[in-house]
């Protein structure tokens, strides 16, 4: 049995997927954070059953890609029936979606979350009688609690068992007219939803997606899509409307007179999560809290990576240099195991220390409703580099690794905001940069100079975005956010929402970074160096860079700490300042923090945006890598 | 007059959109109904988006939207 889980974002769907299935989907306070589906087998009351999370949505009828999602997975599988949660605080808006999906002809039960918040708003809602209405259960839950839970998919199985279908909401004549003739139209033709069903929903289609959507269905009809068209085109000349804005004002009044029946209004309590506001959103003291918490965020970060990284550096540097002793340091082997040490190194004490403690403090951030507030705060600025203030997470996370950074794009509705979005989120200096930056620039020049290639970074950032942005013309008119209410995260959704996303990393990025290890471990071995320094020595020399420093540049990009590591090795000096000038420091530097996000980062950029794309975000950051390091080589010139 | 215009702290109907069929559909699925009550909460400076109440949610609109939102008082 399938049991597919559907509501707004917000609404603590996923809470309750991961009430039920264990912790396996992202919750949020910010919406879009679940963007594919997860499915997982569950069991409840002693039978299993297939429990399936999809994005939340405001709408089947919506054009970002969580939207579409939903609607495709209702359309494309067997589903036996639906859950829907609404935020009973926010129970208009949840009705439409609701009424929505009962347009599809499933077994519906819904799941009236938040009750407790509800009743903070003075609203008290008789769940019966709205059952009564739209004549399917409605059953009282408080997600973050697992109150509620058991019995909502008790229902849910046996509604599931009897085949229950809701009464479908009936529209004004005209629509049902042309409901009943495309009915006609479908002339049997089958279709995982319900005749009545797909006529709503060929109704609602605009001409390009309906050409595309029939086609998808494999519904072959130049006849029904001519029929289609006409009915569109007569709603439109009566209504004066396309005919999805009429469907969804009409869902808009059905909700808003089942809200006036069921609920009644009290008093409204004021309580502190009404008053921040007032202090974080604060044309003043919001911004100064801004960069306060950042920074604490950063420290607190550094403090227990760096914690951590030390020591686990020297365990793994003796184990190395144990084995190798056991081996026998010239040996092809030993290099190959040199190299699988290395990856798994470069892992577990250079990536995670770091990446754990981010996780989990940008889990903090986001379950307690901060996020959305950060994406106001900066909608200003972000518009000036040519994207909207939700685009500024993904420079948040960048900073800890440009790995989630590109994951998290996925919260734009648009793709050229993904594709600016991500481009300029690999050229900012993660953690592992950050060890570049400190152990050559802060170590030996100062952490002034540390701090401004961090500032020159943001320029470049600035100017990168503008640049692309007027190639790339700004599609989207801009920010549409819902900020939710503040909650108080629990810790336990915090915990498990920081292993599931370092899952990723261990899954995905991982198994390259040791694959690319032992690469390099070989090529070493077979003395590959020199002919890799031929090969980069326009690049070097433009730079004004010794040649040797081509291969570290090279292997920068399995891991970019790496090319730190590797030029101690290619110089044949334990002390830079004996090997390089200032000025070189300066550039190498530079070059490191832009060029060629790393092999984990691009292995992201291809899932998220496709080889195409990723391969001009590669160009991209070396053109960028280079005219920002011959700057700064111009700039070092001109004032040493 | 249009949202950008909108006072903090003040009541307001929806009239209507301009432009876009986009920001029309995602406006109304965050509630903004032609002739319903709206309230202004606050405006982000420099230029920044506009929070809004509808429905008892906020909502923050970007300027850019902002801007073809028709209200009256």
């Amino acid at each position: 049995m399938r049991c597919v889980l559907v509501g707004q974002p917000n609404s603590g769907k996923s809470t309750l997927f991961n009430q039920v299935a264990g912790y396996k989907a992202h919750t949020g306070n910010f919406s879009g954070t679940t963007v594919t589906y997860t499915e997982s087998k569950v069991r409840v009351a002693g039978d299993v059953m297939d429990l399936v999370d999809l994005p939340g949505t405001y709408t089947l009828a919506g054009s970002n890609p969580a939207e579409r999602e939903t609607l495709n997975y209702l359309g494309s599988h067997h589903v036996d029936v639906i859950v829907n949660v609404i935020d009973a605080s926010h129970l208009a808006q949840g009705l439409e979606l609701t009424l929505e999906l009962l347009d599809l002809g499933y077994p519906t039960v819904v799941g009236l979350n938040m009750m407790d918040e509800a009743a903070r708003y003075g609203m008290r809602i008789d769940g019966l009688k709205l059952q009564e209405l739209i004549g399917t259960p409605v059953l009282p839950l408080i997600a973050s609690k697992g109150r509620g839970v058991r019995n909502l998919f008790v229902t849910a199985q046996r509604n599931a068992e009897r085949r229950i279908i809701p009464p479908r909401p009936e529209y004004e004549s005209i629509i049902e007219q042309a409901i009943q003739d495309i009915v006609q139209g479908l002339d049997g033709r089958r279709h995982n939803l319900n005749p009545q069903a797909l006529a709503v929903k060929l109704i609602e289609m605009d001409a390009e997606n309906l050409v595309a959507n029939l086609k998808k269905m494999e519904i072959d009809a130049p006849d029904l899509l001519e029929r289609v068209a006409g009915l569109q085109n007569k709603i439109r000349n009566v209504r004066g409307q396309d005919p999805i804005w009429v469907l969804s004002a009409e869902r808009h009044i059905m909700a808003a007179n089942l809200v006036r029946q069921v609920v009644e209004l009290g008093k409204r309590q004021i309580s502190w999560r009404d008053r921040l506001d007032d202090l974080l959103l604060h044309p003043f003291w919001g911004y100064l809290l801004l960069v306060a918490i950042l920074l604490m965020f950063f420290e607190a970060i550094y403090g227990v990576g760096s914690a951590v990284e030390r020591p686990l550096l020297t365990v793994f540097n003796s184990v190395e240099s144990n084995l190798i002793a056991l081996i026998g340091s010239e040996t092809f082997f030993a290099g190959v195991i040199s190299g699988i040490l290395q990856g798994i190194a470069g892992g577990v004490a250079i990536v995670l220390p770091y990446l754990v403690p981010f996780l989990l403090g940008l889990g903090f951030l986001e379950d307690i409703g901060y996020l959305p507030r950060v994406a106001f705060m900066m909608d200003a600025l972000m518009h000036r580099i040519g994207l909207h203030g939700k685009a500024v997470v993904p420079f948040i996370i960048g900073y800890g690794c440009n790995v989630p950074a590109v994951m998290s794009t996925r919260v734009l509705e648009d793709r050229r905001d993904r594709f600016l979005a991500s481009a300029l989120a690999t050229l900012v200096p993660c953690a592992a940069r950050l060890a570049v930056v400190f152990g050559l620039v802060a170590f030996y020049l100062g952490p002034r100079v540390a701090l401004g290639i961090y500032l020159f970074n943001l320029l470049i950032i600035a100017i990168t975005g503008k640049v692309i942005s007027t190639m790339l013309p700004e599609e989207t008119p801009g920010l549409i956010l819902e900020m939710p209410v503040y909650r108080v995260p629990t810790l336990r959704t915090v915990f498990q929402k920081a292993w599931f996303r370092a899952k990723e990393f261990v899954v995905e990025a991982w198994p390259i970074l040791i694959i690319g290890s032992v690469v390099l471990a070989l090529l070493n071995y077979f003395r590959f160096a020199n002919y890799l320094n031929v090969l980069v020595r326009p690049l070097t020399w433009l730079l004004g860079l010794p040649g040797q420093t081509g291969v570290p540049l090279i292997f920068g990009i399995l891991r970019k700490e790496l090319s730190l590591v590797m030029l101690r090795q290619a110089l044949g000096v334990t002390d830079f300042s004996a090997a390089l000038t200032q000025g070189q420091m300066i550039s190498f530097t530079v070059f490191v923090v832009f060029y060629i996000p790393c092999l984990a980062t691009l292995a992201v950029l291809r899932r998220e945006l496709g080889y195409r794309d990723t391969l001009v975000i590669a160009g991209l950051t070396v053109m960028i890598a280079t005219i920002a390091a011959l700057a700064a080589r111009g700039f070092v010139w001109f004032f040493y | 007059m249009l949202l950008v215009e909108a006072e903090g702290e003040k009541e307001y109907k929806v009239i209507g959109f301009k432009g876009g069929k986009g920001v029309f559909h995602k406006l109304l699925q965050m509630g903004f109904v032609p002739g319903d009550q709206i309230k202004v909460l606050r405006k982000a400076p420099l230029g920044g988006p506009v929070l809004v109440e509808v429905n008892g949610r906020m909502i923050a609109v970007g300027r850019g939207v902002a801007e073809k939102i028709q209200v009256e008082e």
